[in-house]
């Protein structure tokens, strides 16, 4: 296991680094440079323009530029924001618990909803129960995320006025939390549900079919403990794989449901970075969700590993 | 010996055999109830882009004095803020959502594929040099991707479909390259090979007909991504520019108004949803039919 780990530990190695070239390489896609872009016709003084390129190393050799950077990086310093002056990483720490908080909601909501849902519909395959779930799903897959928020916003919201519409709750309880927690948590979760509820459907399925659980039934079990013990606890195997992969992705789809309902987190000031042309906020920011993603899975993975004896043989 | 991965590649040669001609194929996806329903949604959208400029009634940027009018007076379904026609919007969005992402998955797949052969047949130092570039790119989340490069370039069409091809790449290249790897142990290229064919002709005789089926799922699947991706970033302004329609920015500016009336959120919203279920019903079912191997796998 600590072999398995260790090799694990090493191929993601490569990948952070990929990944850390490939966002220093994005921004320097920027026509021009970073100092003409956030000039622009504002100055336009050349010998101003020219400081300002010293002062951000933008002067040297691209490799060195490179290296200056990414030895930062390992230090953990991403930059300083060019608008309010902060170390980006500062920054990223502030907001990040509260993405997180959205993001963990969105899980919960989408194991809430999909298991159950998932059990439900293999257990009473091609009954209607199970074809409204695969319809509901279907059409859940393909829901953007965004456009669902606004709907939620209008029925709960501005029509019945039971939850606010935006924003984050301020010092207020618990329950004020939930409140403003609830609509862009459900925004979030519902297609990683859909995606879970036909995981869970299929895995359920195949595990019915299996000679084990034809055995237990043989042997005269209640249906009720073989569903329990036999088939949902190794049904569920790759779907909590697939859940923490999903995590990673969640990060991401943060994104934009933080834009909807204007919630503070990493995925607002990426896009207030991008209109302010703060590069250093933008960069760091969306490498630090990478970063993010990458060793959820990794440690999903080593999970995975650990709860599949098959794969720790290499098979 | 006769392996697993043999047989099956056998069976799926066989059955691309019979496929070949657009008619089989088409009879055997409208055989299957979803299929022809998926077939039926992408034939629609793709008649509305491509006919919006006949059949819209109003020009798509001209205003009028019903601002955000109901649906069924003057226009059939409702009219935005500045008193434009939802309707010829949502037509004229088609164009733009279908353009942007036909463009996009055909230039990624392009590229795409032609990084998987390389990689899948030659291996070796093409291998090296390209699997793991695009093994990194696809560890990327791919909106955050796509967002870093428009950050970086600016909003508007043309780099919003840059940011969106290289975010496409890698899904092809790799459906590519393990399929030319399978291919390339087959009975049959090593007899080309004995008989003397060149690398370029083998690839073109049989790595690259075998791979047709995958590529055919993948561009599918990929165009109801991009359509998804391309909403995305209109919704953050990050897409195709005003005046032109586009489905992302009608919705992130019907949201400002949804008070007043949720029309203009509703019909953007429900003409994505439309289409990427199309795209992927349409998808699965090519799955199902094409190559039995992928059956149950999710997409990224």
């Amino acid at each position: 296991m600590l072999r398995i780990t260790l090799i694990r530990s090493l191929t993601v190695v490569p990948v952070l680094f990929g990944i850390s070239v490939i966002s220093f390489l994005v921004i320097r896609m920027i026509p021009g440079d970073v100092i003409s872009s956030i000039m622009g016709q504002d100055f336009g003084d050349p010998a101003v323009e020219a400081e300002m390129r010293r002062y951000f190393g933008l002067d040297m050799p691209v490799h060195e530029q490179f290296f200056t950077w990414f030895g930062d990086l390992l230090r953990g310093d991403l930059g300083t924001s060019m608008r309010t002056g902060q170390p980006v990483l500062d920054e990223i720490l502030q907001r990040l618990p509260s993405t997180l908080l959205l993001a963990i909601s969105a899980l919960l909501v989408a194991v809430l909803l999909s298991i159950p849902l998932g059990i439900l519909s293999a257990t009473r395959r091609n009954g209607p129960l199970d074809a409204v779930a695969r319809v509901v799903s279907l059409i859940g897959l393909s829901v953007p995320n965004f456009w669902l928020g606004i709907l939620l916003v209008y029925v709960f919201s501005v029509s019945l006025g039971w939850l606010p519409s935006q924003g984050a709750s301020e010092g207020g309880g618990l329950l004020d939390n939930v409140r403003y927690l609830v609509l862009p948590a459900v925004t979030l979760g519902a297609s990683l549900a859909a995606i879970n509820m036909r995981m869970t459907r299929s895995s359920m399925l195949e595990v019915l079919n299996q000679d084990y659980v034809r055995t237990a039934r043989a042997k005269g079990l209640a249906e009720r403990v073989i569903m329990v013990r036999h088939a949902l606890r190794n049904s569920l195997i790759p779907v909590v794989t697939v859940l923490g992969i999903e995590l990673g992705a969640l990060l991401g789809g943060t994104v934009i449901v933080e834009q909807v309902f204007a919630w503070p987190g990493l995925g607002t000031m990426v896009i207030r970075g991008i209109s302010q042309r703060d590069y250093p906020v933008v960069q760091g920011t969306l490498l630090f969700l990478a970063f993010f993603y990458v060793l959820v899975n990794y440690l999903v993975d080593l999970v995975y590993t650990y709860l599949d004896p098959r794969l720790r043989s290499g098979h | 010996m006769v392996t697993e991965v043999d047989t099956v590649t056998e069976v799926q040669a066989r059955r691309l055999g019979r496929l070949r001609t657009a008619g089989a194929l088409l009879r055997q996806l409208t055989r299957d109830k979803v299929g022809a329903v998926g077939l039926s949604i992408v034939l629609l959208i793709a008649a509305a882009a491509a006919l919006a400029p006949l059949i819209a009634p109003y020009d798509p940027t001209a205003m009028s004095n019903q601002r955000l009018a109901q649906p069924g007076g003057t226009f059939l379904l409702g009219a935005d803020e500045a008193g434009r026609d939802l309707l010829s919007r949502a037509l004229y969005g088609a164009r733009t959502s279908l353009a942007v992402s036909l463009v996009v998955v055909g230039c990624a797949a392009a590229v795409g594929v032609l990084l998987g052969l390389l990689a899948g047949f030659y291996g070796g130092f093409l291998d090296a040099v390209i699997t793991p570039v695009t093994d990194i790119m696809f560890a990327f989340p791919t909106l955050l991707l796509a967002l870093a490069v428009v950050a970086a370039r600016g909003p508007g069409t043309e780099n919003l479909i840059l940011a969106l091809v290289l975010v496409f790449i890698p899904s092809f290249a790799r459906v590519v390259r393990g399929t030319a790897m399978s291919v390339r142990r087959e009975p049959f290229v090593e007899s080309g090979q004995a008989v003397g064919l060149s690398n370029a002709r083998l690839i073109v005789k049989y790595v690259l007909p075998n791979s047709i089926a995958p590529i055919a799922v993948q561009f599918t699947t990929s165009i109801a991504y991009a359509i998804l991706i391309e909403a995305s970033l209109g919704y953050l302004g990050l897409g195709v520019q005003p005046p032109q329609p586009s489905w992302g920015s009608m919705l992130s500016n019907g949201k400002a108004f949804m008070e007043l009336s949720i029309w203009p959120s509703v019909v953007p919203g429900l003409c994505i949803m439309i289409a990427v279920l199309g795209f992927n019903l349409l998808g699965d079912t090519l799955r199902d039919v094409l190559d039995p191997r992928l059956r149950g796998r999710t997409n990224r």
